[in-house]
């Protein structure tokens, strides 16, 4: 839109600044709308809007964590805020609103995002000392002050909360966080009447009153009794006793805050809410927008932050002249945790539609209600009926909602549901195994899998039998996230494969019946340079992301060459596939090698310059360097073009390879030490950079005995002695932390490189697959010993070939960016798209979050044309 | 060739690449219709195409995993978490309850197209 007539800027007036009134001038600041307009927005309340959603966390986190914009201003200078400013009335024919304090301003486009506000039922004493509503965090504020006054005979205080709904059970929740006996008065028959049905409830009930919460259900408020001072002193009930309390809190449902639009003669939706269109535009005024809980597009007004979000980015869309976004409704799918209990309902919940039909599982011992509502199929694609084929329509989960995950996006996919569909309800059957660890143990965090799923995947009378870690990993999930409870994974299937006597498949997947040192092997003997070449002489089929990288890996040990060349680009993992790490939203990091942790003022101007060039996240990493992350894989070349011509080159934070050599700051300062440490952590690190291995591998070098450089929880650490130098070998950090061990004191730092050099060599030709150096150390028969025997001995005359194929490695070493953006076949394959390589992908967007950008991840794909793209331009 | 990949009545083709923009046992990401989708081609120069949304991961990432075989289902592995998605289907190999929306691929004179419209 351009200026206004007389030639100021136009501006857009936002009323409310909460989640979604944020939200708006987020998006409105993301995709430029601020370059041609101001932004002012008036909040009512005395902070800046926060996460509501987390509300009851108040108690634990403080109102600081919850705060959506902990700076208090946005960093765009075109985004005025006022927070404690109330608008009292909207003058449409001026386009001005009129502030509480009298004051107006002038709008050309006026925003609405009042949200909603508590519903308070007309009972008598509604209004007594020690009523609450349950909406802001001075609500939160005040129920904690009420629950701090001890009563007259000096016990705790008693809270009732007045509705069994979403929000009534939070509230609860936070009673009894505070230590308060805490009652839930439901008039329904039911918890949560909205999203249960009566067993789902009833399942519910159970749970929630072994917390302590007491659960009144069908039963009617009257009056909130007075103690004769204006206090609370207890709730009277229709046919049933009243109950004694201090503190009441309502939460009998919300109400659209339309009050401002109905004063100026915007219509609103027969049950609340300002009436607008799919565009969130007043139906009464062009210049009027509403958006979150206040609005109510096509009649209906949505209490989910979700819908309100999408609201805000098609209003800034429309404003900048988008025509794309349309609000038409939105999913109410409800998962939580309440009170520890999960509780999930989506879809048809109910079986309203015709032909629906229930599976029930329920097991009130074990407190489990789950259902599924399945509907026949329809026809398939060639227009014939379809017998015994069930889709899913919906469900309750109620105590176990694992499977939520799974079943919400079934609905509406219209997937064929297995044959069995209740096998998607049932819990799965368990081996019962003693082995260490009791079943229950849950062995992954990270995707919850107990030692008794292990067993079960596993299992050789059972349904499903993995044979290896890579099928259990698969059908499990164990060990698919963090990696860091594959080694217990493993250990659990051995031992029991071990028990049933049956031998231990060393295969490094369904196309190799090789291990990897055995890979390596055929590789040199044969002298393949191809996966073609040795998947046809040695296995089967076409590989998969276990074998491939790890051909890649071997092939990159023996031969050097560029890890993007021909053939050999399609067999990298994840990460060296693009020369930088991937990231939760599909953006990459990217870190230069900053040997040894040393770096010059003007290289870190240099990195702070591109990070802000490119709006990139900087973090300091545990490795001694800089990491920039949020890169568009387009920018990659461009980002690394500007850090190759400033003197950098790829750190390999992507690849099995070496990553840091780690030093302290040595003789050269520090009063303690005894050599240049940061002189050969340097000179490691670059001997060693690029070399592909099994594993990553870490080094460190400290100037004195005090370790400053921890370099003994390194693969290999060197520490300064007053003769030479101590080598260690075999630590690590991370999920099973190694202290590396003394392989030999005192030498000279050409015999620590010799050592180092076959050592490292030796490790990258018999090491397994994803095995680091204490593993691997470990494994060897006779363990360090047979290490020092090689490496310091020299006992099986290998010394000489290791050193040979290090020196091989150390001349043929290029920087694999620059020799990338040398080559405009590798360059080829930076870009978002095949057929439009300057578009980005508009499925990736980023918030901010103290000061930088912050991935966000989508549900479902953004199309572009057809809904809304919610990309930053950048 | 399972009815996701069938042409329908409706099916719209649209040009997205020549073939030799694309090499064998790799992806690449194009934008049909407003979406983002992923294209392979297999060591056997079959071609499919595939929604780039990975809906384990959240994120528009599938043209960039690695692609291979398990037994003779040709596969794509997400390349955040590695989940395997048959090419033919586009299910999820580990969960046939996920399933990631495919689309049909011909290729007309050395021009890969994509069919859009159609189940
Ligand atoms: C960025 C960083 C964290 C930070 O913000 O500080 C980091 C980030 C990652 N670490 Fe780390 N690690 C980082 C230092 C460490 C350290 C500390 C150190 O190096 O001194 C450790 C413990 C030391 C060690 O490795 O022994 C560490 C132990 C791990 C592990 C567990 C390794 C193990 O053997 O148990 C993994 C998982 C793996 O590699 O399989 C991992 C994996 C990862 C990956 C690569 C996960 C992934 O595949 O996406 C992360 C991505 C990096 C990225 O996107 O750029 N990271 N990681 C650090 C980068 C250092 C660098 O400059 O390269
Ligand atoms: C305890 C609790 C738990 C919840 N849990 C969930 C959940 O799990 N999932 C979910 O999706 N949703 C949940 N919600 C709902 C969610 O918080 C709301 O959907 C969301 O906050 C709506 O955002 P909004 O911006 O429309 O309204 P609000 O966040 O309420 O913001 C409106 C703002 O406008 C201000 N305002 C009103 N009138 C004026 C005026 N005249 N002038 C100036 N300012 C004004 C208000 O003071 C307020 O700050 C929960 C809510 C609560 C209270
Ligand atoms: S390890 Fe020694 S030399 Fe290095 S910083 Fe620490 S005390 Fe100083
Ligand atoms: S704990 Fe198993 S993957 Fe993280």
């Amino acid at each position: 839109m351009s200026p206004t007539a007389s030639g100021r800027r136009p501006r857009i007036v936002v009323v409310g600044h909460g989640m979604v009134g944020h939200r708006f001038v987020a998006a409105a600041v993301e995709r430029g709308l601020t370059a041609t307009h101001d932004v002012v927005v008036y909040g009512e309340e005395r902070r800046v809007a926060y996460d509501r959603v987390a509300l009851t966390s108040f108690f634990e986190v403080g109102a600081d964590a919850l705060s959506l914009l902990p700076s208090g201003v946005y960093d765009d200078p075109r985004v005025a805020l006022h927070t404690e400013t109330s608008v009292v009335g909207i003058d449409r024919e001026a386009r001005r609103v009129r502030l509480a304090d009298g004051t107006t301003a002038s709008y050309d486009e006026l925003v609405l995002a009042t949200g909603a506000a508590p519903f308070v039922p007309p009972v008598p004493g509604k209004d007594l000392d020690g009523c609450f509503v349950y909406r802001t965090i001075e609500d939160l504020e005040a129920i904690r002050d009420a629950a701090a006054r001890p009563r007259a005979d000096g016990s705790k205080a008693r809270g009732i909360v007045i509705g069994g709904g979403l929000l009534g059970l939070e509230a609860a929740n936070a009673l009894v966080q505070l230590g308060v006996e805490a009652h839930v008065v439901e008039m329904a028959p039911r918890l949560m009447p909205v999203q249960l049905d009566g067993a789902a409830g009833a399942t519910l009930v159970r749970h929630i009153e072994k917390l302590g919460v007491h659960v009144h259900c069908g039963v009617v408020s009257t009056e909130v009794l007075d103690d004769g001072t204006g206090r609370v002193a207890g709730l009277g009930l229709r046919d049933a006793d009243a109950l004694e309390a201090e503190i009441v809190v309502f939460s009998a449902g919300i109400r659209p805050r339309d009050a401002l639009a109905r004063e100026a003669g915007l219509a609103v939706a027969e049950r609340g809410g300002i009436l607008v269109d799919e565009q969130l535009r007043s139906t009464t005024d062009p210049h009027v927008w509403a958006i979150g809980e206040c609005a109510a597009p096509a009649g209906r007004m949505y209490g989910l932050v979700a819908p309100g979000y999408t609201m805000a980015e098609i209003v800034a869309d429309t404003l900048l002249g988008g025509t794309a976004g349309a609000f038409t409704g939105a999913d109410m799918s409800t998962k939580l945790k309440l009170l520890g209990v999960d509780v999930a309902s989506f879809g048809d919940a109910f079986a309203t539609g015709p032909d629906a039909l229930e599976l029930v599982f329920a097991d009130a011992v074990a407190g489990l209600y789950k259902k599924l509502v399945v509907g026949p199929a329809g026809p398939d694609a060639d227009g014939n009926p379809r017998e015994d084929a069930w889709v899913l329509l919906g469900g309750i989960l109620v105590g176990d909602a694992s499977s939520y995950g799974v079943l919400r996006p079934l609905v509406s996919s219209g997937m064929l549901l297995p044959e069995n569909p209740e096998e998607l309800i049932l819990p799965e059957s368990r081996g019962a195994l003693q082995l260490g660890l009791p079943d229950e143990a849950v062995v992954c965090s990270c995707n919850n899998v107990t030692k008794g799923d292990l067993l079960a995947a596993v299992d050789v009378d059972g349904e499903h039998r993995c044979e290896d870690l890579g099928a259990v990993k698969a059908c499990t999930s164990a060990g698919t996230t963090c990696g860091s409870c594959v080694t217990t994974v493993k250990g659990v299937i051995e031992d029991y494969f071990g028990e049933i006597g049956k031998a231990v498949d060393t295969s490094l997947c369904e196309h190799f019946p090789l291990t990897r040192q055995e890979l390596f092997d055929v590789v040199a003997v044969h002298g393949y340079r191809s996966f073609t070449e040795i998947v046809e002489a040695h296995g089967t089929g076409r590989g998969c992301d276990i074998c491939k990288p790890a051909v890649a890996s071997v092939l990159a040990s023996q031969t050097g060459g560029h890890v993007l060349e021909g053939e050999v680009g399609a067999l990298q993992d994840t990460n060296d596939a693009y020369l930088a790490n991937i990231q939760r939203n599909g953006t990459y990091s990217v870190v230069p090698r900053i040997a040894g942790g040393e770096i010059t003022p003007e290289g870190l101007i240099v990195i702070g310059e591109v990070a802000r060039d490119f709006g990139l996240y900087t973090k300091i990493t545990g490795g001694q360097r800089i990491d920039l992350f949020g890169a568009r894989m387009e920018e990659l070349p461009l980002i690394w073009s500007r850090l190759v011509d400033a003197g950098f080159e790829s750190g390999h934070a992507y690849g099995k390879s070496l990553r840091t050599v780690k030093s302290c700051v040595g003789s050269t300062w520090c009063r303690y030490g005894v050599q240049d440490s940061v002189q050969l952590a340097i000179d490691l690190e670059l001997r060693y950079r690029g070399l592909r291995s099994p594993h990553k591998l870490k080094g460190g070098v400290s100037g004195c005995a005090r370790e400053c450089a921890e370099a003994r929880s390194k693969d290999f650490g060197v520490i300064a002695t007053e003769k030479g130098w101590n080598l260690y070998v075999g630590g690590n950090g991370g999920a099973t932390p190694r202290h590396a061990q003394l392989l030999v004191g005192d030498v000279d730092t050409e015999t620590l490189v010799r050592y180092l050099d076959r050592y490292l060599m030796y490790y990258v030709r018999t090491a397994d697959r994803l095995q680091r150096t204490a593993p691997w150390i470990e494994s060897l028969e006779g363990g360090l010993d047979r290490v020092r025997e090689i490496v310091v001995e020299d006992s099986l005359g290998l010394g000489t070939e290791l050193e040979a194929a290090m020196a091989r490695h150390v001349e043929g070493y290029f920087d694999e960016w620059k020799a990338t953006l040398e080559d405009p076949e590798k360059l080829s394959r930076f870009v978002s798209f095949v057929n439009a390589p300057g578009q980005p992908d508009p499925n990736i967007t980023f918030t901010t979050e103290r000061g930088q950008i912050k991935p966000v991840n989508l549900d479902e794909p953004v199309v572009l044309g057809t809904s809304i793209p919610v990309g930053a331009p950048r | 060739m399972s009815a996701v990949r069938a042409e329908g009545p409706t099916t719209t083709w649209l040009p997205v690449c020549t073939t030799d923009q694309l090499s064998r046992e790799r992806g690449v990401a194009a934008l049909v219709g407003g979406r983002a989708v992923a294209l392979f081609r297999t060591y056997d120069d079959e071609w499919f195409a595939l929604d780039n949304h990975c809906p384990f991961a959240h994120a528009s990432v599938l043209a960039r995993g690695i692609v291979g075989t398990r037994g003779d289902v040709p596969f794509v592995a997400s390349p955040m978490l590695k989940q395997p998605f048959g090419l033919r289907d586009g299910v999820c190999l580990d969960d046939p309850s996920v399933r990631v929306p495919t689309y049909p691929v011909r290729v007309v004179a050395g021009v890969v197209e994509v069919g859009v419209g159609s189940p």
